[in-house]
């Protein structure tokens, strides 16, 4: 146990509730939405999707850290979450594949852990009170450090993707014989939909979340992913891309993609009160009745009602009814609000990519 | 989709033996439930009596019979089920399953297999179709190849690679095998274990030593739905029995991709199986680079079977299973519920989770704890059996905890395992110094070698290598170690013993360590402020509200188990089934809280089995899934005294030995108990007050005194005169006690290990040779009710766990019944028991007429016939010493003084032993308790229940057939009318030198057949193994243990599967059986036996 010689820290929420822990990783503050996340493994994975940007994460499992961090699960070539809240990491993990600690990797990083609470009670005050700005800090008392949570910009006043989001293109080459050229709008993409879409044979070109819709035409892409991201979805700019490619490329919308869709097509986005974040979200297809096991990953969901009937509602959350994919009647779109290319999280429906390259073939 | 089904069979497990225990009660109670709750009439069938399945509460229409095809087949054609569910009742019910199918009598009737097809069961139990199956699926099997010659063998290991492991064909347990590392190892093991084969065969296999063992338990549905409930790592990693590994849930060292990667083909698997229902899918993983060397670590999704595969597929369980009783307790989702809703034609998404109430079952729990799970092994009992660990189980139960981290887990499973003083800081004297010389290969105290090895400087690295343990597991254990450390070097202070009880140390290791009394740590506790809090297993990781109160201890900041303002009572249960304490306690918990809620009492439970109906989320209205010691029960009523500060009162009596075991304890911190109060208990468990208090009333017990040292003990036994019944006075339930007939025999039962001293003497009773008899009764204070008393087949000197009984007496006079009524009524009185009792007598011939009834002890509480007798009387037993203790006399239920009118039924009770998998145990029947479960057999006269008890118990010889005997001198008078009555059906005798010649004195034939195993072929052993014999009567001289006589006859006996007789009355019960013929016997339901005599 290093509890003792470790650090005292504190974690403050927006409602002032006091969660006392012990700091880990580096030892500087914090602030950021705090959410929870209920999948029992993939921190890693966690760490680095960036659809975390400007979030502290809780995981509810409490053992964290166990198979130490490894070089081939990264879903970006940094961390991603502001600050990491676990009841209990790791020193000394146990993996053939770990190259360093979570410690370690989070110290190396410069993001700020907090260990030893109970999560728990985190999870259950957050899904009870909604998710809240909360503020992660190894030096100040919880007055000063709810005084400080106050003076700075609240999560939803942020544009992340703008952040996150590839700067400039650039081409990925297929694993094999290029069958497909795609673009993908990185709004905050995680490699494994990358690695995915290569080993399907799609060649392709990554660009900035801010490419004008024209600019990606020009590219002749044969269909686009508009990826995941962090954030509210109701960012004019983003619309407009996608509106332009609207009816003209065959599309793939995920998460935030298809939340960018279901706004383009009329719908509103409203803010969950504590968001789909694990690995054990059952979502029906409502043609078939069949329900796969998904990873999720959102803040926002599509507002059923305010869709017209253009737009058909192919899935929903067995658990509270949102919408979880779209499809409309004139143009070729696949639309999942979870993330099919799991990493973390379960791979039932790791044929939507199939899917999507199927409509692509048909040509849209 | 068919037709709705109307009316189900369900096929229960039958006796608990090792490797099918109490998990299928809790299978086969909550698919009852769950078929009444679609609509469906449910018609159970068990042999076993002890369980909460064959209540007509549970199931519609109950049948405790023989579970064969033949009686299965009446069932069938009395009750035209329309359908069958063959998934529930462990491998028996399995088996029986496609049996029935095989014999056409499913297509006769029309029955329907519910669930999981029949095709799909034989796919799955059939290795070698199972193998073709995976293949063609691209699922990675270990490879492996039948060779006939060392050749053969050869090219297999050739193709294979070494290690392999050598598996010689139809022996039991192994014999002959091995794992061969070098091509010198290999070639000597083909030899012995072509040599061993009796078809000279030998299976050559993939050793997969020290891989990873992964667990998942996953479920689908007629529409293809598929989940998976849950995932669980063996901390023994392969090579050790799943049942008897330590298993925790989730996984701990596995990444998410391996996890996926596992997932998948878990699903890929059943999805082409077609299992509709839930399913156990065993994998071995590659644990490290060296095993997984050529494991593509490019960034792949999946293996794609390029190269060795990092994973292989062990084993397939289209069936619920003692994992998935398991799984479901450790994450709240109700795998055998929902596999029968599934059955009945439900899909995942149209069942509703029952934890949370507003979520489906088509979802994956969420841990946000971890689960440990310790088997309980029966060495305690058998000092002398193989304490080594394989592919054989060995464990008669199991324990789980729940804690938030694995170090609190653990240490909460360790003191469920109630091994006394036996905590985490145990080790074995004889251990020495050397770590290297600990037991750290697969074996029961393997656990507490590693940590004494770290003790001793051992370095976790080099203990992973050395147990094939994850690292992972080690350090944790490693951090336990210098948590001791500083327990026993630095003052205690709050932040210590605050950091001290996160990682589960107990009160008491604390205060061994911190050099203290466990009270002083226990006060430390509550004046810091260090409390446990109670957290909900809801499994959904907090994300939604769950209905359901089950909770665990932890040290953390927030309670969630609020104490109701209202009147309530704790239910102690009684942990892990052991030999001596079986699933009947848990029938008895459960009535209990079932009984508190129909009086409006808040029932509140707590036991630490995974594998019971007690700890399933709604069997009680509030679940403490914790170790039943003293702290922790201490802890539970404190919370539950809640901010009015009202205590909690506490039930004793129906856990066992366990529950009553914390009377005193509880009764000292000032907790109050309901029933018999902490005093009347003491009075019949301390030896010397009980023989006061039976003097005082005038009843006639065995004299007997305790001894304290070897002269005082021949002394004493000098005027009792032999045989004497000797045991140590601390333990009960028969442990360790033994008849001895002389001087030496006397001095060696107190010079082999058992401790003696002034605070624990060593009891020396005169035996008594005579019937035994014991009753159950209920007292209130002023009424006796008696249910019923049970004759017991086999005399004194074996175990009443052991013996066959049979209910209402046959041979016992009117005056002897009236006599042990007049006794137990005058008992509960004057003990002022409130609530259950069971009286124990053994009636001895006076020589001048009639006879002398003894009372041998007292229980004041549920005894292990309570289930036996509420089933074949009709009396709820349970049901209604719960309401005694509330305070609802007798009189107001409707019951009096006296003996409850004897049933028109005749129901005998037959024990079942496990003997064939615990290698170097003894069969033979004496004092201590050997059987793990039993069966029961009712009908209307005593031929026909005592032909279809032995049967049930597999104790049935054959009509035509072969003996073995061999009789000791001092029983081979005795023994003459049973052989005449074989010789008279033609029975063929074998006998060793003695009995043989005896045999041939009396001028029947007899094959002589020696039983000195060195001099020469057939011996005693060969006519066992070759099938020569159907069964064997080996009446020993008594006394030893291990009773070097005969004792491989008896094992050849056990391993071979046939009735072997130790005691000559069951044999007269046997052969009687089969010299009535094939009597005809009736096949009804429970309800149609029952009718009073009068």
């Amino acid at each position: 146990m290093t509890a003792s010689s470790s650090k005292k820290a504190i974690l403050v929420l927006e409602d002032g509730t006091v969660y006392q822990g012990y700091s880990f990783g580096a030892e500087v503050d914090t602030y950021g939405e705090v959410v929870f996340n209920t999948s029992m493994m993939g921190y890693q994975e966690m760490l680095t999707d960036p659809s975390y940007a400007g979030q502290i994460v809780v995981p509810t499992y409490p053992m964290v850290g166990n198979y130490g961090i490894n070089r081939f699960d990264f879903e970006s070539d940094r961390i991603q979450v502001r600050g990491f809240v676990v009841r209990e990491d790791c020193h000394l993990p146990s993996h053939w594949q770990s190259g360093q600690t979570l410690h370690q990797y989070l110290a190396e990083n410069g993001i700020p852990g907090i260990a030893g609470l109970d999560t728990r009670a985190l999870a259950r005050r957050l899904r009870v009170s909604g998710v809240m700005m909360g503020f992660l800090s190894c030096t100040l008392g919880p007055e000063e450090a709810l005084a400080r949570l106050k003076s700075l910009p609240r999560y939803d006043e942020t544009d992340f993707v703008k952040e996150v989001g590839a700067k400039e293109s650039y081409r990925l080459e297929p694993d094999g014989e290029a069958r497909y050229h795609i673009v993908v709008v990185d709004c905050g993409v995680k490699r494994s939909i990358l690695r995915i879409l290569r080993g399907l044979g799609c060649a392709l070109t990554v660009v900035p979340p801010t490419t004008p819709g024209e600019d990606i035409l020009r590219l002749g892409p044969d269909g686009v992913v508009v990826s995941p991201g962090p954030g509210d979805p109701a960012l004019p700019y983003l619309e407009a891309v996608v509106r332009a490619l609207v009816g003209r490329k065959p599309i793939m919308g995920i998460c935030l993609g298809h939340q960018l869709l279901g706004r383009v097509f009329g719908g509103r986005t409203f803010k969950l009160k504590f968001g789909h974040r694990g690995g054990n979200h059952p979502v029906r297809d409502t043609a078939t009745g069949q329900v796969y096991i998904t990873a999720q990953n959102h803040g926002y969901a599509v507002d059923a009602e305010s869709l017209g009937p253009e737009v058909e509602i192919t899935r929903v959350s067995l658990n509270d009814g949102t919408v979880e994919g779209l499809a409309h009647h004139e143009y070729p779109v696949l639309s999942i609000q979870y993330h099919s290319e799991a990493s973390p999280g379960p791979r039932d429906t790791l044929n939507s990519f199939e899917q999507f390259l199927e409509m692509v073939e048909r040509g849209g | 989709m068919p037709d709705k089904v109307k009316k189900v069979l369900v096929i229960g497990s039958g006796p608990i033996v090792i490797g099918q225990a109490a998990e299928f009660d809790y299978a086969g109670t909550q698919a009852c439930k769950a078929l009444r709750e679609e609509g469906v009439t449910s018609i159970l069938v068990n042999s076993n009596p002890a369980t909460i399945m064959t209540d007509e509460g549970i199931a519609d229409i109950v049948y405790i019979e023989p579970l064969t095809v033949e009686v299965l087949e009446r069932i069938i054609a009395q009750e035209r089920p329309d359908g069958l569910l063959p998934t529930l009742g462990g491998q028996t019910g399995l088996n029986l399953a496609v049996d029935l199918a095989n014999a056409g009598v499913l297509d006769k009737y029309h029955v329907r297999s519910l669930g999981t097809p029949i095709d799909t069961i034989r796919k799955a139990e059939d290795r070698e179709l199972f193998k073709k199956m995976l293949l063609e699926i691209g699922e990675p099997v270990p490879e492996s190849y039948i060779a006939n010659s060392l050749e053969e063998a050869k090219e297999a290991a050739r193709a294979i690679r070494l290690p392999v492991v050598i598996r010689p064909a139809y022996t039991l347990g192994g014999t002959g095998g091995g794992m061969a590392h070098t091509p010198e190892e290999f070639e000597q093991i083909v030899r012995i274990g072509l040599a061993v084969s009796p078809v000279h065969q030998v299976l050559i296999e993939k050793s997969l030593a020290g891989w990873k063992e992964i667990e998942y338990e996953v479920m689908r549905d007629a529409a293809d739905n598929c989940i998976s409930v849950c995932n669980m790592e063996n901390v023994d990693p392969m090579g050790v029995h799943t049942g008897d590994s330590i298993v925790v849930a989730p996984s701990q060292t596995l990444t998410d991709r391996e996890h996926q990667m596992l997932r998948s083909a878990s699903l890929k698997i059943i999805r082409a199986l077609g299992v509709q229902g839930g399913c156990n899918i065993q994998f071995a993983l590659a644990p490290h680079k060296v095993v997984a060397d050529a494991w593509p670590t490019d960034l792949k999704l999946d293996w794609d079977s390029q190269g060795p595969p990092p994973y292989y597929v062990i084993e397939v369980n289209p069936r619920v299973s003692r994992s998935s009783a398991l799984a479901s307790k450790a994450t709240g989702y109700p795998i055998a519920r929902v596999a029968a809703k599934i059955a009945v034609g439900k899909r995942l998404d149209e069942i509703p989770n029952a934890v949370t109430g507003k979520t489906m079952a088509a979802f994956e729990p969420a841990l946000d704890y971890i689960v440990v799970k310790i088997p309980r092994w029966p060495f305690d009992k058998f000092a002398l059996g193989e304490r080594s660990i394989g592919t054989q189980m060995k464990a008669t139960g199991e324990v789980m905890a729940i804690d938030r981290t694995f170090e609190a887990a653990l240490h909460k499973a360790v003191r469920s395992l109630e091994f006394g003083r036996r905590t985490l800081l145990w080790e074995d004297r004889s251990w020495g110094d050397d770590w290297r010389q600990y037991p750290l290969h697969p074996n029961d105290l393997r656990l507490w070698a590693i940590m004494a090895a770290l003790r001793r400087g051992a370095t976790p690295e080099a203990l992973a290598e050395r147990t094939g343990y994850d690292p992972w597991f080690i350090y944790k254990l490693h951090n336990l170690v210098a948590m001791e450390r500083r327990l026993l070097s630095e003052p205690l202070t709050p932040e210590l013993l605050r950091q001290a009880k996160r990682l589960g140390f107990s009160d008491e290791e604390i205060a061994t360590l911190a050099d203290r009394l466990p009270e002083q740590v226990r006060q430390l506790r509550h004046q810091w402020h260090i409390r446990p809090v109670y957290k909900m297993v809801d499994t959904c990781a907090a994300e939604f509200e769950a209905q359901t109160p089950y909770f665990y201890s932890t040290y953390e900041q927030e309670n969630e188990a609020i104490a109701e303002a209202r009147s309530k009572a704790l239910v102690l249960g009684a942990g892990p089934i052991r030999i001596g304490q079986g699933i009947e306690f848990d029938y008895c918990s459960v009535h209990s809280a079932w009984a508190l809620q129909e009086a409006g009492v808040q029932s509140i439970m707590a036991n630490s089995n995974p594998e019971t109906v007690s700890t399933d989320f709604d069997t009680s209205d509030r679940l403490y899934f914790e170790p039943l010691d003293e702290e922790a029960v201490r802890d539970i009523l404190e919370n539950e005294s809640g901010e009015d500060n009202t205590a909690t009162p506490s039930i004793v009596q129906f856990g066992g030995q366990t529950a009553i075991n914390l009377a005193q304890p509880l009764a000292h911190a000032g907790m109050p108990l309901l029933g018999s109060t902490a005093e009347t208990i003491d009075i019949a468990e301390d030896r010397r007050r009980f023989e006061n208090f039976l003097g005082r009333l005038g009843i006639p017990q065995p004299p007997g005194a305790g001894v304290t040292t070897v002269e005082e003990a021949l002394r004493v036994a000098e005027t009792l005169g032999y045989p004497l019944l000797v045991r140590p006075s601390y333990v009960l339930g028969g442990r360790a006690m033994e008849v001895v007939h002389n001087a030496s025999e006397m001095i060696r039962y107190l010079s082999a290990a058992i401790e003696m001293d002034s605070k624990h003497p060593v009891l020396v009773d005169k035996f008594m040779l005579g019937k035994e008899a014991e009753i159950d009764g209920i007292a209130d204070g002023e009424q006796v009710l008696i249910p019923g008393i049970m004759e017991h087949i086999e005399r004194a000197g074996v175990h009443s766990g052991d013996s066959m009984a049979v209910y209402p007496g046959v041979s016992l006079t009117k005056d002897e019944v009236n006599t042990m009524v007049e006794y137990a009524v005058s008992i509960g009185l004057a003990l002022q028991v409130k609530g259950l009792m069971n009286i124990q007598f053994v009636i001895v011939p006076r020589p001048e007429g009639g006879s002398t009834v003894y009372v041998l002890e007292v229980n004041p509480r549920a005894s292990r016939t309570v289930p036996f007798i509420s089933k074949v009387t009709g009396v709820p037993m349970v049901r209604v010493a719960t309401k005694v203790m509330l305070g609802i006399s007798l009189k107001e239920q409707g019951y009096r003084t006296g003996l409850w009118p004897p049933q028109r039924l005749v129901a005998i009770k037959a024990p079942v032993f496990s003997m064939s998998k615990l290698a170097g145990v003894d069969t033979f029947l004496g004092p201590e308790m050997k059987s793990t479960g039993e069966v029961m057999g009712v009908d209307h006269s005593f031929e026909a229940a005592l032909a279809k008890v032995l049967m049930a118990a597999d104790l049935m010889l054959p009509q035509r057939g072969a003996i073995l005997l061999s009789i000791a001198d001092r029983h081979k008078p005795e023994a003459l009318p049973i052989i005449k009555q074989l010789a008279a059906i033609n029975y063929k005798l074998f006998a060793t030198e003695g009995t043989a010649a005896m045999i041939e004195a009396m001028g029947l034939p007899v094959t002589m057949i020696t039983k000195k195993l060195s001099e020469g072929h057939p011996n005693a052993i060969d006519v066992i193994r070759d099938g020569t014999v159907n069964g064997v009567l080996n009446i020993p001289t008594g006394g030893r243990i291990p009773l070097r006589d005969g004792f491989e006859i008896r094992r050849a006996a056990a391993e071979k599967r046939i009735p072997c007789f130790t005691s000559l009355d069951t044999a007269q019960a046997a052969v009687a059986a089969v010299v009535n013929g094939n009597p005809s016997f009736s096949v009804k339901r429970l309800r149609d036996y029952l009718s009073p005599r009068e």
